[in-house]
């Protein structure tokens, strides 16, 4: 414990002998967006993700099937489309290590970043957000928040160990400036919007 | 609204853009990306300074080294001057963004002057979390904690994020003594890693590299095509090589951006998504926090995310923020909090505030002296405005040379997310420098002359006059000669005709 106490008395003898009382930080929400869910859209796109539209046939789950069809492993978190790789019988995240598609859905999402938040709980296998190839992420139209401040509000960051924003897929431009999808992580992140209640239906 | 982005060395810009990542008709430039397609011709790569103890880093004769490699100072000059463009563009998009910094310097000093206690909080909500806490006074006793936690659970391999507090702790090389197996997971510090190099940026490692240098670097270490300099074979050969390291590494490292101490949270930003791989594939999670980053609750998080990446890269957030509360379900979490010298920053009257610094490298990208010399010609962990503040409160004697590489333009100051007063603190620090004769007999001398002068008024203004008509005719030898650095690589500009005084004398001097 000695360094401990060592370094909060050195920090105790240092601090600057200054007022400085801590600002109350407004939600900046003042001016939103007419659409929640267009900004998010616009805001996912520069980011590097794909928004998948409702096809006209009204079958929300068709541009999923369609990405998997020619997938080998598939592994779902969410009631609404099946994988092949049951996410329960994981025992380490390196058995996750050959997954082309991984399908979660989404706490919620941030219209100003067009960010969406992943929990430990939405993803069962924390790893499995990184090491899949692809991720599609299912994100009801009503777990929309206009910015980051109203973001951090909520109850997640509160109970869970582990919470993530994603905002597009993997990237870097280490290299000359040049953009590339898929640096570790997945290479491409879509967003499917469903609304919750499907899950009740599906059961 | 925001001027549209201008490039510095047109010649770079690539006749295709064959690779572009276009949605909505927008060609994407997200994360370090450049908003136009760029290309340089193969040059051998300037290296940096020349380190011989704690003697002096020249950082002059290594940002020589590095300007007469025309390709790599073109490149690194354009690149950075593009991130600072993409950094005005994302701040004209958020009217609040005078007042995000104002609240995000605010908070900083609040938290700085009650950090005991807010590292206090932190540390017991961290506890309550099952996440086990240390402390360590220095690099060496951060190294040996992290030593202690690998053995203890036998772990030979650690795959680990870019942390700019390793790097200060001298980590990697402490590791390589004690055979522990150390494979950095960025890209851009991959990189470094494999070249034997440090980084040259706090947020993009290897930017002044071209990328016939990186296929050479990785021809050399991971068997690549030496003849194929094609970035996105260079980024798919490293993603394939380290992806077996990181599902068989036997714990994983990770920095910190920030520390909650409401909630005992971590939040670790990156683009890669590599942090996340690091935490959450190995059991085992080593952090190693800065005890400056500390905020105080979960709402001023809010402020910092939405300045940070806009900041660094011109990118509204970094593609993973990721927030750590406690371990998983089998797994073993461990935090260290380092001081390493910050404790005794923070009573130093003049320059506590460089530890509000939340190091998103906005400074080093307006910076025109770091545009030009390349981040490793400093010789020291920082580089840039924010090293020349920083790395003197680590050895005064070997940076004594630092906070001269500076034009003193403010630019430095204007962008930084977190209002340091960056280019005041350097010139205190050229200052306390010379006061504490750390500084060279040349520039002591000019300094000791030029302090005699400037306390005289009249003859102030009689050298000024004769200077002014001495620089209009002296021989280009006297002025342009290694005692003056003013005079290197660039012209003197034309003297004045009169100077302001004799010119406010004639016209306005009868006035009241």
């Amino acid at each position: 414990m000695s360094s401990r106490d060592d370094i909060l008395a050195s920090i105790r003898a240092n601090l600057p002998r200054v007022d400085r009382p801590l600002p109350d930080v407004p939600l900046f929400d003042d001016d939103p967006p007419a659409s929640l869910l267009a900004a998010f859209k616009d805001s996912l796109h520069r980011m590097g993700g794909v928004f998948l539209d409702p096809p006209a046939s009204g079958d929300l789950l068709e541009p999923v099937r369609e990405k998997i069809a020619g997938a080998k492993i598939v592994c779902s978190t969410v009631p609404e489309i099946a994988g092949n790789r049951d996410i329960a019988g994981v025992s380490t995240p390196q058995d996750l290590a050959d997954v082309d598609f991984a399908i979660v859905r989404a706490s919620f999402a941030v219209a100003e970043t067009g960010s969406v938040l992943l929990s430990d709980a939405d993803l069962q296998v924390n790893a499995v957000a990184y090491l899949a190839q692809h991720l599609i992420v299912l994100l009801d139209p009503a777990d929309i928040v206009v910015n980051l401040h109203h973001a951090y509000r909520r109850p997640e960051f509160h109970d869970r160990h582990y919470v993530s924003f994603h905002t597009g897929p993997s990237a870097t431009a280490d290299i000359e400036g040049v953009l590339i999808h898929g640096a570790q992580g997945v290479r491409s992140l879509s967003v499917l919007p469903v609304a919750r209640e499907a899950e009740n239906t599906a059961h | 609204m925001s001027t549209p982005p201008v490039m510095l060395h047109p010649e770079l810009l690539a006749a295709d853009d064959t690779h572009a990542i276009v949605r909505d008709d927008r060609r994407l430039d997200h994360a370090e990306a450049a908003s136009k397609p760029l290309r340089s011709r193969p040059e051998p790569q300037p290296r940096g300074a020349k380190i011989h103890g704690s003697r002096p880093v020249d950082q002059a004769e290594a940002a020589a080294r590095f300007i007469a490699a025309p390709e790599h100072e073109k490149m690194h000059d354009e690149r950075l001057w593009d991130l600072r463009q993409k950094r005005d563009r994302e701040m004209h998009g958020i009217p609040e963004w005078e007042e995000l910094r104002s609240l995000a310097s605010a908070i900083k000093e609040h938290t700085l002057t009650h950090l005991d206690e807010y590292l206090e909080q932190f540390e017991a909500n961290a506890r309550s979390h099952g996440v086990h806490v240390h402390w360590a006074h220095d690099a060496a006793e951060h190294n040996r904690i992290v030593h202690g936690i690998l053995s203890d659970h036998g772990a030979k391999s650690l795959i680990k994020s870019k942390s700019m507090l390793t790097e200060e702790c001298g980590f990697r090389p402490y590791m390589a003594s004690v055979g522990i197996e150390v494979i950095e997971t960025d890209l851009g510090e991959r990189i470094q890693q494999l070249d034997n190099e440090d980084p040259s940026h706090v947020v993009v490692p290897a930017v002044h590299k071209l990328r016939t240098d990186v296929a050479e670097v990785f021809a050399r270490t991971i068997g690549t095509d030496p003849a194929n300099s094609d970035v996105h074979y260079l980024a798919e050969a490293q993603r394939e090589a380290t992806r077996p390291l990181i599902l068989a590494a036997d714990a994983g490292m990770t920095g910190c951006n920030f520390a909650v101490a409401e909630t005992g949270t971590f939040v670790v930003c990156t683009n890669e998504g590599n942090a996340d791989l690091s935490a959450n594939v190995p059991k085992l999670h080593i952090a190693s926090i800065g005890i400056e980053k500390i905020i105080p609750r979960l709402e001023h998080l809010a402020v910092f995310i939405r300045l940070l990446s806009r900041s660094a890269l011109g990118s509204p957030v970094t593609q993973y923020t990721s927030h750590f509360r406690g371990p998983r379900a089998g797994g073993e979490m461990h935090v260290v909090l380092v001081d390493n010298g910050r404790s005794e920053r923070l009573g130093m009257e003049e320059f506590w505030t460089s530890l509000k610094c939340i190091r998103c490298g906005a400074c080093m990208n307006t910076c025109p002296v770091y545009r030009r010399s390349g981040g490793l010609s400093y010789g020291a962990t920082y580089s840039g405005p924010i090293g020349l503040i920083i790395d003197p409160t680590f050895n005064q004697r070997k940076y004594s040379n630092l906070p001269f590489a500076s034009t003193l333009n403010g630019s430095c100051t204007n962008v930084c997310p977190v209002k340091i007063n960056i280019h005041e603190q350097i010139y205190a620090w050229r200052r306390v420098l010379v006061e504490r004769h750390e500084t060279p007999l040349a520039k002591r001398a000019a300094m000791k002359a030029a302090g005699e002068l400037l306390s005289r008024p009249a003859a102030y203004r009689a050298a000024i006059a004769a200077a002014d008509v001495a620089l209009a005719h002296l021989p280009r030898f006297v002025i342009y000669n290694g005692l003056n650095a003013w005079g290197r690589h660039r012209e003197v500009p034309h003297p004045p005709k009169q100077t302001f005084h004799s010119w406010y004398q004639a016209n306005r001097g009868g006035k009241p």
